[in-house]
């Protein structure tokens, strides 16, 4: 039962120098529950993804294609034509944000207790004040932040605290989706391990859904259920976990692959992917990918890959989609 | 707390370089204000009355230490000296007498400018793309132009050839004063034009400056993020945006009050207001040395206690000054 349909969702940033074609067609889908990974490059759009969701960006970003269903029980919405006062209610109700970096989403000048108090008091009016301070202290305590904590201002908390905080704050109203941008990415690896298995133990108890955004694609595979790559703004491949682990089909997923050390298992050497991302704003014809790409052929410099659903999960990538040939590992 | 103590040594410190400085310059120029005064009565005064005066002046053939600690003793309980050019009034009497007009008339004006050129700041930055807009090529202008040409074009259209107000002094002649309606009222119709000059010529500044924290602060993860949490826009706007927005900008307001005193001169004398500004160019214009040197003693402690209130303000409105360093 998905919960997020995204369909053919298309943000350009219109800026001196050219249009940069940040998410081009996208379509996802979150279903009800699950974490669904994003994974890419820097620059590849995961941000603006993520924004658009929300309904979050700002010009020069403008939403040129697509929709955004939200699933309720009895009825579904495209978030993109939500009314304002409907938009302000589906947000943080339904969807909570964390967002990449925890330090420049809190408010300096306000405590963090009252950073989720306000959330309390615009969504839930008939809740007293005392009822509120006791949810606070409870939300805080669930991501391990001590309820003398709320009074601190954000710069008085470690990084990791930080994090938790927001974390915290996606949860005060119990939403069904939560999309986190690198939650983890700021902090080291120790703290990273905690607050990735914390996420995990909040979501069975709670039983929200998140999009889990990273570049670190060994981190993903070890807390997503299912995974979505993209590359240049577009998804390229999606598939579990598991199977993205152990049979990649798109070149880059490999790529992806093999850029980071496994945590796990024998050493192997960290090939990445030669090159450097292509130019949103002039990409090269074909296949965004083919010029960086160790298995291309002539094709790929011409014809554009669909996204096409295979034996599991969906890719675009010529290779499977006319000639069905494996990818060369 | 520890900031805000040593804010306020690094201020006494100042205050007591100001002050001594304020003590030492007359000494050490030719001359001294007895025998200005003597000069300008063209020598025809009795020798015992210059002994007075040089008494009242504080002026004495003692020892530099000892004409210090005088000085000091003398600052403490409020004596700065007489006034030449109003001899002999103490220059004490005709600063408290002029402090309250130029208080009253530029403090406000200055408060006015900065809370309404604030409040159109956030309100143009939040509201880029609308008619708001237009306020800034206005603000620009005004910007550009000098405070001087603005006073005199108000005087000219609304004083002289409109006649909807006075254009000069602080109260009518027909009023005597006193805490009563007819006087206050006149009061504060003689101060309109010069106020509304000096709002509309430094509330430029503001909007402009405001505006443009305020577009920076917009951009903010943490504004995005209030956002996203489905707060309503006046609490964005306010409790999020404009509330960073502010700190930068206290600084400059600070400054803005810390010259009220000081920076009345223009409004003053276009308008002939009787306030500090004007005592100021009396004393210039008489070389009265004991009245500018106490006006330049209220100035430069004018400056020093605006910028003490600033850091109080800091440390209210921003966390992050109140940790323990
Ligand atoms: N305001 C903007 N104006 C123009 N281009 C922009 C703007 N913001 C982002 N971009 C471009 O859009 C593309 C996607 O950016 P986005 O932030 O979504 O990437 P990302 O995948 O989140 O990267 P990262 O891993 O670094 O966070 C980038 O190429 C970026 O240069
Ligand atoms: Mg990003």
């Amino acid at each position: 039962m998905n919960v997020l349909e995204i369909r053919g969702l298309s943000v350009d940033y219109l800026s001196a120098g050219g249009t940069v074609h940040a998410v081009d067609d996208v379509s996802l889908d979150l279903r009800r529950g699950e974490i669904l990974g994003l994974a890419g490059e820097s620059g590849s759009g995961k941000s603006t993804l993520a924004h658009a969701i929300g309904r979050l960006l700002r010009p020069p970003a403008m939403i040129t294609a697509g929709s955004v269903v939200y699933h309720r029980k009895d009825e579904q919405v495209d978030v993109l034509k939500l009314a304002p006062k409907a938009l302000r209610a589906f947000r943080w109700k339904e969807l909570a944000v964390v967002f990449q970096s925890a330090m420049n989403s809190l408010n300096p000048v306000m405590a963090v207790g009252a950073q989720i108090d306000d959330v309390l008091r615009i969504h839930e009016p008939d809740m007293s004040r005392k009822a509120r301070g006791e949810r606070v202290v409870e939300l805080l305590r669930r991501v391990g932040i001590s309820a003398d904590r709320r009074k601190s201002y954000p710069h008085e908390l470690s990084g990791g605290m930080r994090q938790r905080a927001a974390i915290a704050i996606a949860l005060a109203l119990n939403p069904e989706v939560i999309v986190m941008d690198e939650p983890t990415t700021a902090l080291d690896v120790v703290v990273q391990r905690d607050i990735l298995h914390e996420i995990r133990t909040l979501k069975d108890e709670y039983g929200f859904a998140v999009i889990f955004i990273t570049h670190d694609l060994s981190l993903l595979m070890e807390i997503s259920d299912r995974i979505a790559i993209m590359y240049a703004g577009r998804v390229v491949e999606t598939g579990t976990a598991k199977e993205l682990h152990r049979s990649p089909r798109h070149p880059y997923t490999l790529g992806l692959l093999r850029s980071f050390p496994k945590l796990r298992g024998p050493r192997e050497d960290l090939l990445g992917i030669p090159g450097t991302p292509p130019d949103l704003r002039d990409l090269p014809p074909g296949c965004a990918f083919h010029p960086r790409c160790q298995s291309a052929f002539d094709d790929c410099g011409r014809v554009s890959p669909r996204l096409l659903p295979g034996p599991h999960g969906e890719v675009a990538c010529l290779l499977n989609e006319n000639t069905g040939v494996e990818v060369q590992a | 707390m520890r900031f805000l103590a040593r804010r306020l040594g690094f201020y006494l410190l100042t205050a007591w370089a100001a002050v001594t400085l304020n003590f030492l310059i007359p000494r050490m120029m030719p001359g001294d204000p007895v025998d200005l005064l003597v000069a300008r009565l063209k020598g025809n005064v009795d020798p015992a009355a210059i002994e007075a005066m040089k008494q009242a002046f504080g002026i004495s053939d003692a020892n530099l230490w000892v004409q210090y600690v005088d000085y000091l003793g003398n600052l403490f309980n409020g004596e700065l000296g007489r006034s030449i050019t109003f001899f002999p009034t103490e220059v004490t009497t005709i600063i408290t007498g002029a402090l309250p007009w130029t208080v009253g008339l530029v403090g406000v004006a200055t408060l006015i400018s900065y809370l309404l050129g604030t409040l159109l700041g956030v309100l143009a930055a939040w509201k880029r793309g609308s008619w708001l807009d237009g306020v800034l090529p206005v603000s620009t202008f005004m910007h550009a132009v000098p405070y001087f040409w603005v006073a005199l074009a108000l005087v000219f259209v609304f004083g002289v050839t409109l006649r909807w107000f006075p254009v000069s002094r602080a109260y009518g002649l027909d009023v005597v004063p006193a805490w009563d309606g007819p006087f206050v009222s006149s009061v504060l119709y003689h101060a309109a034009l010069p106020a509304i000059t000096i709002v509309i010529a430094s509330m430029a500044d503001r909007i402009l400056g405001m505006r443009n924290v305020m577009v920076t602060t917009l951009g903010e993860d943490y504004v995005v993020m209030a956002e996203a949490k489905g707060l309503t826009s006046r609490r964005v706007m306010w409790a999020y945006a404009a509330r960073n927005a502010i700190l930068p900008n206290i600084t400059s307001f600070a400054l803005s009050l810390g010259f009220v005193v000081g920076g009345s001169v223009l409004t003053e004398i276009v308008f002939s207001y009787p306030g500090i500004g004007s005592m100021l160019l009396k004393a210039v214009e008489n070389e009265d040395f004991p009245l500018m040197q106490g006006i330049f003693l209220v100035i430069s402690l004018a400056v020093l206690v605006a910028n003490f209130l600033a850091d109080l303000a800091y440390v209210v409105l921003d966390p992050r000054t109140r940790q323990e360093a």
